[in-house]
């Protein structure tokens, strides 16, 4: 075998590995329900959890909890399954989350709370103006 | 409503569209003719039609522009991105915050470097002209705005606010303009932004020179001459898009808070990539040079850099990534497009290497350890598996994409901790690189074997030892990895610096590699030890909580100051001295309780404003803020005798309804002290006082209010009363009153009125001290005044402050790396000039 098959070999077994590694390492989209129940059954895997904002009829935001100093809050994400839940997160709340559209939670249950350690927003569109806002015509 | 320039934008782009596939057409024609006289009639042509489409890329951006600056917001594009109180500076950001306007940036520098290759190439201009205004079609074609047969081509920048949204208002009244626009993004209000994205898309652009004339080189069967005239454009690609990059970084650094320049979002990645394989290229042309074993390699890695590109584009703007990425942009409906490009671009490649891989040379001989392509393959291929590792994550929705296509249900996500997992890789890559750049550069400049590498090796491997010894003990550094990542880096230094002092003895031309090399070593220790070592240095030692619902962590790591109320920060003495704004014409910073604001942009004076003891604005002058909604808390760091202070802020846009913290940065030799603000008393709360304590006093006798001492300096009857209209037979009486602060004397004065007969009282407020004084009777017998005080609680921040140590040497290796390719650059492009004048190129 010439050395250059070996350090072919060599090479693709290292791209294999990450390949592996990326399966192994990815974590997964689940709803709520999956996620309390990965919970009981001792699963402490951070999970992701796409979702929405609970609104009210008028289209309002509800549900958003601030603590006394702002440095940690709360809210209610309505999965893609319908299932709400109350969401914690110990930061202050991120810039343009009341705009986003969309959520995504990174975390788990711990004591049946649904902590977040991370939290992505997908807004209208992430950087443009969806309503206009008409002032004394 | 200013139609006309809508409609001569929009008419640009087509004319530019259309003019570009002209010219593509004409150089196409000129490569294929084989009579010299049709050869250039056609060539003449499609450089003219090159000049049209260029000139009418330019008069879009000049249009948009024009359309953003005037300020037409019944244009989508001006009201979604900008407002009347943007400055040009940021009308610039602006620009390029939409798709539509960076797709433009992209087709702008492909223009200016369209005509820098037309004039400097002879042989070259038509092939390499014709895939050029190819890849400018399909850029225009993404911004053309046109619907054919209810296929949406392109997305235009010129459309009218009331044909891209259905807003309710323009039922009624069709020619509704707003009057001011949505404002931009507050992340983007900073001067990274308006010079990080035209470096990045010029880094974008540049990647398409050495892919053009691979494919033209391939096309015309010149397999190995293309890389000649491609190595200089490689080396100023990696160069501009490297500090692109790390331009980008830069602007994390100062701006987020998230306390760091690399976040290892997928858009970060989809850059980093095609940068890595473009070196990887770089480093095989110039192996090609010398041997003909890496020209396979050189052109798969010159076409793959360009096609990485152009896939990064397709990840960051067709929305796939909205789920895992905290910046990408979201669908314009455009994804089918790009992916139709993608695919195109990539078969195309495709089809004409095969064409050409029969033909192509390799040697047959095996390559031995000791020669020098030999270490130069192992750096390339490091290179590559380094962005094969950072791809195949950051591709996850693709890959669900594609799985869900063929009917699996896939429900993939990216890592949880994308900081950790990518790093816990790329850091034995940095390893891998830094101890082939160190030792490969031995074996380039000379002939090795077993002995000679000995003796080469000996000192810098005594030398690294020793110095990585002495850091060890001295940083304290214990983590395995972090010493591999040191020893190596230090070894690359040395090593690349010895091959350097060879250098300047002979050729200091020549002296490009070992230089960057230096950087790039540099650069990784500096990613070392700002990142490992980074101390939070605002820990609470108080012993108290700060607030019992917060996590532990926010309570350990957080300082809660009040104003004027020393805290200690391990060494340092810390001071919140409140919170300040910053107007035009005046040095420095000013405090907030100095001015009111009256509009978005303007503020009048509530006292007179000094610097130096010379009065800059006098009380009730109306001056111009500077970024209106940024305010800045004055944080006062004493150590010993020495003082400084830092400003982190706070942006509020109530648009938006985003807030936005960002640091301050304290730079030092050895670390950065960065300081940002986690969260302050909202402003918008109304205050609470305490209950109202009366004290009877004389004039110019002290009496205690909230601790501190005050005087009654003067009480007088006054005509006018701010904010109030006093009738003839109306009585206003002022009390100027001085409270003594630790550092400053506060004047307070409060007003007794008596209007229509009855009384009225205006208090005064000294924010600074947190009290309220009021004057409530005047009892002229005793010749005694009645003031009432109350207290509130203190203004605070609760602040994070975090070393960085060595982030300066990071910066300082960018610069050198910089340096060693500006030098590098230089020697290629002198090389293929030579060969231009023999008439061979």
């Amino acid at each position: 075998m010439k050395k250059s098959h070996i350090f072919g070999i060599v090479v693709i077994a290292a791209a294999i590995m990450v390949i592996i590694s990326t399966a192994g390492d990815a974590s997964i989209y689940v709803g709520f329900a999956e996620a309390k129940e990965m919970a009981h059954e001792g699963d402490s895997k951070k999970i992701h959890v796409v979702g929405q904002l609970k609104k009210d009829a008028q289209g309002e935001i509800v549900g958003i909890q601030d603590s006394p100093n702002k440095l940690a809050f709360s809210f209610i994400l309505v999965d893609n399954n319908n299932e709400e839940q109350r969401v914690y997160f110990n930061e202050p709340m991120p810039a343009d989350f009341l705009r986003s559209e969309q959520v995504v939670v990174v975390g788990n249950f711990q004591n049946d709370h649904f902590l977040a350690s991370k939290i992505l927003m997908k807004c209208p569109s992430k950087y443009q103006e969806e309503t206009i806002e008409v002032n004394d015509v | 409503m200013h139609y006309f320039i809508g409609s001569l934008g929009h008419f640009l782009i087509i004319a530019a569209f259309v003019s570009a596939l002209v010219s593509a057409y004409g150089y196409f024609r000129s490569v294929q003719s084989t009579e010299i006289t049709d050869k250039d009639s056609w060539m003449r042509f499609a450089r003219i039609a090159f000049w049209v489409h260029g000139g009418s890329a330019i008069g879009v951006v000049a249009t948009l522009f024009t359309i953003i600056n005037r300020g037409y917001f019944e244009y989508h594009y001006a009201y979604s991105h900008s407002s009347t109180v943007l400055p040009v500076y940021y009308q610039i950001s602006a620009f390029w915050e939409g798709q539509e306007g960076s797709f433009l940036l992209w087709i702008f520098w492909n223009v200016i470097l369209g005509f820098v290759l037309i004039r400097t190439n002879k042989f070259w201009e038509a092939p390499v002209m014709a895939i050029f205004a190819i890849v400018q079609g399909f850029l225009l074609s993404m911004i053309l705005g046109v619907v054919l047969f209810n296929l949406k081509i392109g997305s235009s920048p010129f459309i009218l606010l009331r044909d891209a949204m259905d807003a309710p208002i323009f039922k009624t009244s069709p020619d509704f303009i707003p009057e001011d626009g949505s404002g931009l993004n507050p992340l983007l209000q900073n001067y990274w932004m308006v010079i990080h994205p035209p470096t990045l898309f010029l880094g974008f652009a540049t990647t398409l020179i050495p892919f053009a004339y691979c494919i033209a080189g391939l096309w015309l069967g010149k397999f190995k001459e293309w890389i000649r005239p491609a190595l200089p454009w490689s080396l100023f690609s990696a160069v501009v898009l490297g500090v692109g990059i790390l331009m980008g970084g830069y602007w994390a650094y100062e701006t987020l808070n998230f306390g760091g320049y690399w976040n290892w979002d997928p858009v970060e990645n989809a850059v980093y990539v095609p940068w890595l394989v473009l070196i990887a290229a770089i480093h095989t042309m110039i192996a090609f040079k010398k041997s003909t074993t890496a020209l396979k390699s050189a052109i798969i890695l010159a076409v793959s850099a360009f096609l990485l590109i152009v896939y990064s584009t397709f990840l960051t703007r067709s929305g796939i990534l909205g789920d895992s990425s905290v910046h990408s942009f979201t669908d314009l409906g455009l994804s089918g497009q790009l992916l139709i490009y993608l695919l195109a671009f990539v078969l195309g490649t495709l089809f004409l290497i095969i064409r050409s891989w029969k033909k192509l040379e390799s040697d047959e001989q095996e390559v031995s350890t000791y020669s020098r392509e030999f270490w130069i393959f192992m750096g390339a291929t490091v290179l590559c598996l380094m962005g094969f590792q950072v791809i195949i994550p950051t591709s996850i929705p693709v890959w669900n994409a594609i799985l869900e296509l063929v009917g699996v249900d896939s429900n993939m996500a990216p890592p949880v901790d994308q900081v950790g997992y990518y790093t816990q890789y790329q850091l034995w890559g940095g390893v891998l690189i830094a101890l082939l750049s160190g030792t490969g550069q031995f074996f380039w400049w000379n002939k090795m074997d077993k002995t000679k590498l000995k003796d080469a090796l000996l000192l810098p491997v005594v030398l690294t030892l020793a110095i990585t010894a002495a850091v060890i003990i001295l940083f304290k550094v214990q983590n395995i990895n972090y010493i591999l990542v040191l020893t190596a880096g230090t070894y690359s230094i040395i090593a690349n610096a010895k091959i350097l002092l060879d250098r300047w003895k002979t050729n200091i031309n020549l002296s490009g590699g070992a230089i960057s090399h230096i950087g790039i070593a540099m650069m990784l220790l500096g990613v070392l030890f700002s990142s490992g070592y980074s101390k939070i240095v605002s820990l609470n030692q108080t012993g108290l909580v700060w607030s019992k619902e917060f996590p532990d962590e926010v309570n350990q790591k957080n300082l809660l100051l009040f104003q004027n109320e020393d805290r200690q920060m391990g060494e340092y003495s810390l001071n919140y001295k409140g919170t300040r704004k910053r107007v035009e014409g005046f040095p420095g910073y000013v405090n907030i309780h100095d001015l009111r604001q009256v509009s978005e942009t303007e503020a009048v004076a509530l006292s007179n404003l000094k610097t130096k003891g010379n009065v800059v604005y006098s009380r009730g002058d109306t001056m111009t803020l500077i970024t209106p909604e940024t305010s800045y808390f004055e944080i006062e760091y004493t150590k010993g005798s020495s003082k400084f202070s830092l400003y982190p802020t706070v942006q509020i846009n109530e648009k938006m309804n985003m807030t936005v913290f960002s640091p301050d940065i304290k730079r030092k030799l050895g670390f950065d002290l960065y300081t940002h603000v986690r969260t302050f008393p909202d402003p918008d709360q109304e205050t609470e006082w305490s209950e109202v304590e009366e004290i009877i006093t004389q004039l110019n006798e002290p009496f205690f209010v909230n601790d501190f001492v005050a005087t009654l300096e003067k009480v007088q009857r006054v005509n006018d009363v701010e904010g109030l209209k006093l009738n003839e037979s109306d009585v206003a009486i002022k009390a100027t009153i001085k409270v003594k602060g630790a550092e400053q004397d506060f004047m307070a004065e409060p007003y007794y009125i008596i209007q229509n007969n009855q009384a009225g009282l205006k208090s005064a407020i000294v924010h600074d001290l947190g009290v309220k004084l009021t004057l409530m009777a005047i009892d002229p017998k005793n010749n005694a005044f009645s003031i009432g005080t109350s207290r509130t609680q203190k203004d605070w921040v609760i602040l994070e402050a975090v070393e960085k140590p060595l982030i300066n040497v990071l910066w300082i290796g960018t610069l050198i790396m910089v340096i060693g390719f500006v030098i590098a650059i230089f020697r290629r492009y002198t090389e293929f000039t030579k060969m231009k004048s023999k008439g061979l190129e």
